[in-house]
């Protein structure tokens, strides 16, 4: 069984099926946001209309904004960032866009020095209200350089909120909580969803909550901790299992930071079995540090030792059959899995 | 655009205003002498890069500014927090880490941040400033207020990309910012010529078709000028402008340093043409001021400033339980 998300705030009483792409839904909270409050506004490469931004996230809204309030800039990332966190400091509620995600290296004096510490350097007068989006994964064949899931170097800096989305209406929703949250969040979209995934999403302002997870799909003898686009791809193998009589739980992280560790480690204690699921590197990964905070809260009532399926430890290649084995395939996730039964 | 523009250093100039930068400038010279000495004898600790000899800079923007004008600045940037009105009290106390000071003691000296006083950020990463200053210029601009952003640096931090990116942005976006570059000859231990290929910073402004002054940043006339022209520039829809203010750093880098790298004579020319007793003699000579009016606000300065260190003194350090707020 798969449970949408439902806001608590959603207010809307005459639910229409809206079926709407991961691009959609995003654009629609990027929507939904200039519409509510005028601080809100975008920046970033290529994203005015006609185009629209590289994947159409922006379609329209240059158009309904104005280019004051969807605003290209020139390829400079260290300027985009450091002009959101200027912003931010001063007023505004400002959406960046980094093109992609391994860019953020090229910008990450200004969100790890500045975005992520301003509030605690300043004792609490500074808040730094931005959101930066970017996108990323493997799979797209675009090979080392375009592909990377850094979220462990975000999580691994203290000042920044990680939030994953797996679904559209999640991405809606999530999105609209980042862009009023005051704290500067870095949302990672993963492209391989943006028009794979199709899904009921809310009308209006929609929000849901970040430090939330979500199960995915119920289950009683293991449980599957992932994000993004792994949540597929967990669901997919439980379904498998569940033939095999291995009824397995997945949860969808949805935010890394805040982390939901109380809804982590209820999970895990229903199951006592747990298999992490990331996209990223497994070496240094977050999934590191879900396994040890599992292990040292829960090590007496495991089954087992709780298991980590990461990509592979290298590079993204690029030949399409490299690509497919750097991922943490459904096959390698079943592995994990039935080693613990 | 032709980028380096004049300006004339025999414009007449209020002679209040000539009094007004004197004033902030001879309390940032008081409170380094003073800070340099309790550091000489163990009376103070922490982080400290002295900014004496490049006095006049901020004390003449600061003849410009609102209250409602952002500044950022950098480690070596309390001259820039005592001209923008950062009070001593609650600036010293960061200095020290205590609780008393502007960040509750989180920030230090390289992080000062005092929005009350329109300082909005100190960083400690050099050239960084730059692009954060056009967001805070973007943020006016959006807002629709008249509110002018000046960022300073040094010389050394023009030859880092987020300069380079920066100025551009500026430009493109006809940004309500100021960018000051304080070239006071060195970078740490390294000459100008020696890091950086433009004869002069403003050369670099060509680039980015902006509108720059070279100035001696020593001189009060023609900083104030630069500031005045650059400021209503940005105030009233004019764009950026880069200020190269020449100084000198009469001090090393950091107390430890033993400037082994500057050659003696043009310390010594430096010292002699020091800009804050030039500036109060021209007040004499010129009559602006007597000498008990010169004395008077020189006691003021005396007594905010052992005020302000005996307050920081007095200030606690943080409880240890700020260590986990202010976060995320
Ligand atoms: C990005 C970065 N690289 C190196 C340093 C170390 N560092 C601190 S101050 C400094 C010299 C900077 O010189 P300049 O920009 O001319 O400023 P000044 O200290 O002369 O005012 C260096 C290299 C730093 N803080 N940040």
């Amino acid at each position: 069984m798969t449970t949408q998300a439902q806001a608590p705030e959603s207010t809307d009483d005459t639910p229409q099926e809206r079926i709407l792409s991961m691009v959609q839904a995003i654009n629609e909270a990027l929507d939904v946001g200039m519409t509510i409050d005028e601080t809100v506004f975008e920046l970033g490469e290529d994203i005015q209309d006609p185009a629209g931004g590289g994947f159409k996230i922006h379609k329209g809204l240059s158009t309904k904004f104005g280019l004051e309030r969807v605003r290209p800039t020139p390829i400079s990332e260290q300027a985009i960032m450091g002009a959101a966190v200027g912003a931010a400091i001063a007023g505004m509620r400002p959406v960046a866009e980094i093109m992609l995600m391994n860019f953020l290296a090229v910008a990450s004096d200004q969100l790890i020095n500045h975005a992520a510490k301003l509030r605690y350097m300043s004792g609490g007068q500074t808040k730094v209200p931005l959101v930066v989006r970017t996108t990323t994964g493997a799979g797209g064949g675009f090979g080392a350089q375009h592909s990377d899931m850094l979220e462990a170097q975000l999580t691994h800096t203290p000042g920044l909120k990680v939030v994953v989305p797996s679904t559209p209406a999640d991405a809606k929703g999530l999105l609209l909580s980042s862009i009023f949250d005051d704290d500067p969040v870095v949302f990672v979209e993963m492209f391989m969803l943006y028009f794979t995934q199709k899904g009921h999403v809310p009308p209006g302002d929609y929000r849901v909550p970040l430090g939330k997870l979500r199960t995915a799909r119920e289950g009683s003898d293991v449980t599957l901790v992932s994000w993004g686009r792994q949540v597929h791809d967990c669901i997919g193998v439980a379904e498998k299992l569940a033939g095999d009589g291995i009824n397995a739980e997945v949860i969808d992280l949805r935010t890394l930071v805040p982390l939901d560790r109380e809804g982590l480690l209820n999970a895990v204690a229903g199951t006592k079995r747990a298999v992490i699921v990331h996209e990223a590197v497994r070496r240094g990964g977050y999934g590191a540090e879900l396994a040890a905070t599992i292990s040292e809260e829960l090590f007496g009532e495991l089954a087992g030792p709780v298991r980590r399926v990461g990509g592979a430890e290298t590079p993204v290649p690029y030949a399409r059959n490299l690509e497919a084995e750097y991922l943490p395939h459904a096959g390698r996730i079943e592995q994990a899995v039935r080693s613990l039964f | 655009m032709t980028a380096t523009l004049e300006v004339d250093p025999t414009t007449d100039i209020d002679p209040q205003i000539l009094l007004g930068i004197y004033t902030i400038a001879a309390k940032i010279k008081m409170y380094d002498d003073t800070y340099i000495s309790m550091l000489q004898t163990g009376k103070a600790t922490g982080m400290y890069y002295s900014p004496r000899g490049q006095e006049i800079i901020p004390s003449a923007i600061a003849q410009v500014l609102t209250k409602e004008d952002y500044v950022l600045t950098i480690y070596r940037g309390i001259h820039d927090q005592i001209a923008k009105g950062v009070p001593l009290r609650e600036l010293t106390a960061e200095f020290f880490g205590r609780v008393g000071g502007t960040c509750k003691g989180k920030g230090g000296p390289m992080h000062v941040t005092h929005p009350e006083s329109g300082l909005i950020v100190t960083t400690g990463v050099v050239g960084s400033g730059l692009p954060i200053a056009n967001g805070v210029a973007l943020s006016a601009q959006m807002r629709g207020t008249d509110q002018v952003t000046v960022v300073n640096f040094g010389d050394g931090a023009t030859n880092i990309g987020a300069f380079h990116e920066a100025m551009n942005l500026a430009s493109v976006w006809n940004l309500p910012v100021v960018f000051v570059c304080q070239n006071n000859q060195y970078a740490e231990y390294t000459a100008f010529a020696q890091g950086t290929s433009a004869a002069q910073i403003t050369d670099r402004a060509i680039g980015y078709s902006m509108r720059a002054f070279h100035v001696n940043g020593n001189n009060p006339v023609e900083m104030y000028e630069a500031a005045r022209q650059a400021v209503d520039a940005a105030r009233t829809g004019g764009g950026p402008t880069l200020i190269e203010a020449d100084t000198y750093r009469f001090r090393g880098h950091t107390p430890q340093d033993p400037m082994e790298y500057m050659p003696k004579e043009e310390r010594a020319a430096a010292e002699a043409a020091d800009p804050v007793p030039a500036l109060r003699r021209r007040l004499l000579e010129e009559g602006i001021a007597t000498e008990e009016q010169l004395k008077d606000i020189e006691d003021a300065h005396r007594a905010e400033i052992d005020d302000a260190f005996a307050f920081a003194e007095a200030s606690p350090q943080p409880d240890l339980s700020e260590l986990h707020t202010d976060l995320v």
